[in-house]
Order: structure tokens, then C-alpha cells, then sequence
């Protein structure tokens, strides 16, 4: 399991912190650019919010859906054992479709295909929770997803969407992420802006949401269009955002500001 | 002197100047003489300049000065109004590689938000107002007080 409290050590980092599996390598979660406070109520489930949406993610593995009569548990049975380190692995490169499938969209796949019910819409409880549920049984283990193969593609489309420059602001996910990590932007201190916490609690949000959503928000917090929940764009960018954070511990649910 | 004129569109906000050597704006942007009390309003406000995201800058009343970009006690010492101009209307003519957005260009933009698009982040007179303000910044002193806080 993780350490609740890193200890503190002199390190590479201009921290004295030593932030232990948060931090392999130059590779930083965002875990380790929030405040104590912040870190604190992640680390501690009574008070992490969003442990609620768990419970709601518990319920619905147990709860039968659909013309099939249903549950998960029918088919995958303890989601402790069928789904740890499943979500080190997402997004994959999924051969029926011939492109990526995240674990949202796995889900929604299991609902039609399996239990014949209506997929759950993204940034509804039902789906943040039955999320952070099947992500939270690979908690600790190491992000280990693969950009061999048909999946490289995908990858290199996610990694040209990170480095262009969008919107009336003009700027690519790297003047923030890459250029600028660890500087203030205004009140926000920059980090590498990795995909190993979501679903995230965001207090700002006062809610939990999925990396799509903070993808939407980082386009739209510099006048950019942003693209739909599971489109393909940002399908293909969580691959490449997710693969730069390889080795880094997933950690669903995490809380942020 | 080598002259480009910027791109001239149709509509009010139309951004139309004229970059010199490749370094410079000298003709102001507006008749109206920039307002360096209005202009240190601009680049506060988080809807327009928000230079503060960015800058350290002599305010003390706001919190939390941003650090991506350099500090601009004394610039007004550094360059000329037109040199500013030109920094406030298109940085890239000078680094194609700046974080800065160009707040008085419309063109060569990429899935610019709807409702945003073909606009310009400041108006003409605004660009003028945030000249005569920044031209008021003489005094290097403060920089390191506000990096040590
Ligand atoms: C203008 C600056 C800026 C740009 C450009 C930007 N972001 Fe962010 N991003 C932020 C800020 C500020 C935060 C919140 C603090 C942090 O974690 O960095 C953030 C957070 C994130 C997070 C959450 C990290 C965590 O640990 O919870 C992700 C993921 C992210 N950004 C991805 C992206 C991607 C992908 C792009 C490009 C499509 C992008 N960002 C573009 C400023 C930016
Ligand atoms: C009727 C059977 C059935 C039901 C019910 C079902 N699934 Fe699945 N699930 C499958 C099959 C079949 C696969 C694909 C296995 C494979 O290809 O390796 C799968 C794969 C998955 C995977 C990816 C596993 C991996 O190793 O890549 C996840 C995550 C998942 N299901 C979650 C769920 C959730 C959450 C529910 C309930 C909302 C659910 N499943 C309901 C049959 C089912
Ligand atoms: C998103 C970040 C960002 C924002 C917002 C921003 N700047 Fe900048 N600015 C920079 C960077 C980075 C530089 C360094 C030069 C370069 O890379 O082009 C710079 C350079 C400058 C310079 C030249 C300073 C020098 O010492 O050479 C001036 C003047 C300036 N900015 C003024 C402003 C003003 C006024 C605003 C608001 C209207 C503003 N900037 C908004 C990032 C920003």
C-alpha cells in the first residue's frame, strides 16, 4: 500500500520531500504538487468525498441491470481479485472497434453487450462511481499501459493533440505541463498534469469527475473548443497522457483543488 | 525599414498595424492616447490581460503573481512603446516559441472556443492603455522583494 504521510528526505525534486512511489523518476504524480491539507484527505478514507462515489461503485457491481439480469459480480465475481491491476492497463487498443476503449468505455461495453442495458452517461454518479470502483482495485499498482503494436497510432495522435496549440490563448498542454511544472500560474502551482488519480474529487468542483472532464476544463480555460466525453481525440490523449505517467502508482480515487 | 501590415478583417475590432524591422509597432493602435490607470486595471482583470496568471508585476493588492513568465518591474526602462507594442500584440513575430498569447491577433488561431472566435483577447484602446502603464514601470527594486515572498 502507499505511505500515508511521505517523510521528509533530501531529494532531487526543490521539495525536501521524500514522496516515495508518488514520484519515480522525474515522473511526478499530482499528488506531490498539492498541499498537505490536499494529500491528507486523499490519503485518509474517512474523509476522502469521494469514498461515496466507491460505496455507489460497490452497489452497482452487486446490482443486477439489464434484459440479462445481470451484475457484474455474475460475471467478473470479486472485483478485488477479476479487476486489480485491470485499470494500469486502459486505455487498450480494443480490436472490434479498431481503436481505443478506456475503462469507461469497457464498462459501457459490458452494459450493452453483456446485460443488454442503456450505457451510463458520462459525469453521472452511476458512472464516476462504478469508475473509481474498478479503478480502485489496482490502487498502488504501477501504470503500465502499452503503446506497442495497433495502439502506437492512437499514441502518436494523443501526442500531437498534447503538443498543439489550441484556442484563442494559443497554447499545447505542454506550455503548462512540460515548459512549466512546478511554477505558479496565478494561485495554481503547475504539475505535470498526470491521468493516475481519476477519477478525481476536485474541490473546486466539490464533486468527483473523470479525466475528460479536466481535459474539457483545460481546453476551455484557454478559449479552445473542447471535444465530447469519450471522443476519439480524447480517447487517444488519455492514452498519451497516461503513458507518460507509466510507473507511477494509480491512486482513484485522489482529491485536488 | 522592412514593413508588414498585420491581417486587416472586416468588423469593428479588425486588428490593423504595422510590424517594423521586425522588432517594433511604433504608431500607436488608437488616436486616443493610452490610459496607464485603466491599463493597470486591464492587466488585472482576469477576463482580459490576466498578465498577473503569468508575471510578477508592482501590485501588491493582488495575491498570487504568477511565474511562467519573466518578472516586469522596469520594463517601461527596457523597451519603447512601440517594442511593447509589438510584445502585447503578437510575441511570436519575436519568439515562435512563447508561451505568451497574442492579445490583439485573430489569425492562425486552432479551435478557437465558439463565441471567441475572430476576436481579439483586448480591444485597440485597451492594447494603448496597458503601453502607458507598462511604460510607468521604471523601478527594478521591487522584482526580488516579491520573488522572496
Ligand atoms: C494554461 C495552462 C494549462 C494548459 C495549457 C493545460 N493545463 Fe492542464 N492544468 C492546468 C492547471 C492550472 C491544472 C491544475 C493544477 C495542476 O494539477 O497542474 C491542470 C491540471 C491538469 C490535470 C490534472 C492533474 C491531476 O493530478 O489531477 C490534467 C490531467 C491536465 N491538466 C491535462 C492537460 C492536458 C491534456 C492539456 C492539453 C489538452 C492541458 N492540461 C493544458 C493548466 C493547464
Ligand atoms: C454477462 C457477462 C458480463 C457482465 C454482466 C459484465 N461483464 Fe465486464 N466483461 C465481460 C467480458 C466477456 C469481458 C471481456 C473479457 C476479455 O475480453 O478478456 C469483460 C471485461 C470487463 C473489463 C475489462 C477487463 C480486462 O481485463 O480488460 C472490465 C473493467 C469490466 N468488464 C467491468 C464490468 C463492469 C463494471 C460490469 C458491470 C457494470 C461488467 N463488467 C459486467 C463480461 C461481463
Ligand atoms: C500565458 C503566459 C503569459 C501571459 C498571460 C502574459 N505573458 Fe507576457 N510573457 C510571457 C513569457 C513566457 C514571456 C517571455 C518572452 C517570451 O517567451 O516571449 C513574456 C514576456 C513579456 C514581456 C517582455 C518582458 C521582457 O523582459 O522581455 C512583456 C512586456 C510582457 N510579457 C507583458 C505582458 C502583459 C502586459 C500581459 C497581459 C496583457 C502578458 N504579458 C501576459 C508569458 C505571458
Amino acid at each position: 500500500m502507499l505511505a500515508a504521510t511521505p517523510a521528509l528526505a533530501a531529494d532531487g525534486d526543490s521539495t525536501r520531500i521524500d514522496w516515495g512511489p508518488y514520484k519515480v523518476g522525474d515522473v511526478r504524480s499530482g499528488y506531490t504538487f498539492a498541499g498537505a491539507q490536499t494529500r491528507a484527505m486523499q490519503d485518509d478514507e474517512f474523509q476522502n468525498p469521494a469514498f461515496l462515489w466507491l460505496e455507489r461503485g460497490m452497489d452497482i457491481w452487486e446490482t443486477p441491470a439489464g434484459q440479462a439480469g445481470k451484475a457484474c459480480t455474475d460475471c467478473h465475481g470479486d472485483a478485488e481479485e477479476s479487476m486489480a491491476g485491470v485499470a494500469a492497463r486502459y486505455p487498450i487498443y480494443f480490436e472490434d472497434w479498431d481503436k481505443l476503449m478506456n475503462i469507461e468505455q469497457r464498462i459501457n461495453w459490458c452494459r450493452e453487450n453483456q446485460m443488454q442495458a442503456e450505457p451510463f452517461k458520462w459525469e453521472t454518479d452511476e458512472m464516476l462511481g462504478i469508475t473509481a470502483f474498478v479503478k480502485h482495485q489496482s490502487k498502488g499498482m504501477p501504470v503500465d499501459v502499452s503503446i506497442e503494436g495497433p495502439a502506437h497510432e492512437f499514441w502518436e495522435k494523443g501526442k500531437a493533440f498534447y503538443e498543439t496549440r489550441r484556442g484563442q490563448l494559443d497554447l499545447a498542454c505542454t506550455h503548462c505541463h512540460v515548459d512549466n511544472e512546478g511554477n505558479l500560474i496565478r494561485a495554481e502551482t503547475l504539475s505535470q498534469g498526470q491521468a493516475n488519480g481519476f477519477p478525481t474529487y476536485r474541490l473546486k468542483w466539490q464533486t468527483v469527475g473523470s479525466l475528460h472532464r479536466r481535459f474539457r476544463g483545460c481546453n476551455k480555460n484557454i478559449r479552445a473548443e473542447p471535444y465530447g466525453y469519450g471522443s476519439d481525440e480524447y480517447t487517444n490523449l488519455e492514452l498519451y497522457v497516461t503513458w507518460r505517467g507509466n510507473g507511477l502508482p494509480v491512486e482513484s480515487p485522489s482529491v485536488r483543488k | 525599414a522592412a514593413a508588414t501590415t498585420g491581417p486587416a478583417t472586416a468588423g469593428d475590432s479588425a486588428p490593423e498595424y504595422t510590424v517594423v524591422d521586425g522588432y517594433t509597432i511604433p504608431e500607436p493602435l488608437t488616436e486616443t492616447p493610452g490610459d496607464p490607470v485603466m491599463g493597470r486595471k486591464w492587466v488585472i482583470n482576469r477576463k482580459l490581460g490576466n498578465c498577473l496568471s503569468c508575471h510578477q508585476m508592482p501590485i501588491p493588492e493582488e495575491q498570487f503573481h504568477g511565474e511562467t513568465g519573466p518578472a516586469l518591474y522596469g520594463v517601461g526602462d527596457l523597451y519603447d512603446a512601440g517594442e511593447l507594442r509589438l510584445r502585447m500584440v503578437d510575441p511570436k513575430v519575436l519568439n515562435p516559441y512563447s508561451m505568451m498569447p497574442a492579445f490583439y491577433k485573430t489569425e492562425g488561431l486552432h479551435r478557437v472556443r465558439t463565441g471567441f472566435e475572430g476576436k481579439t483577447i483586448l480591444n485597440a484602446q485597451q492594447v494603448e492603455d496597458i503601453i502607458a502603464y507598462l511604460m510607468t514601470l521604471k523601478d527594478t527594486s521591487g522584482a526580488r522583494a516579491a520573488a522572496d515572498n
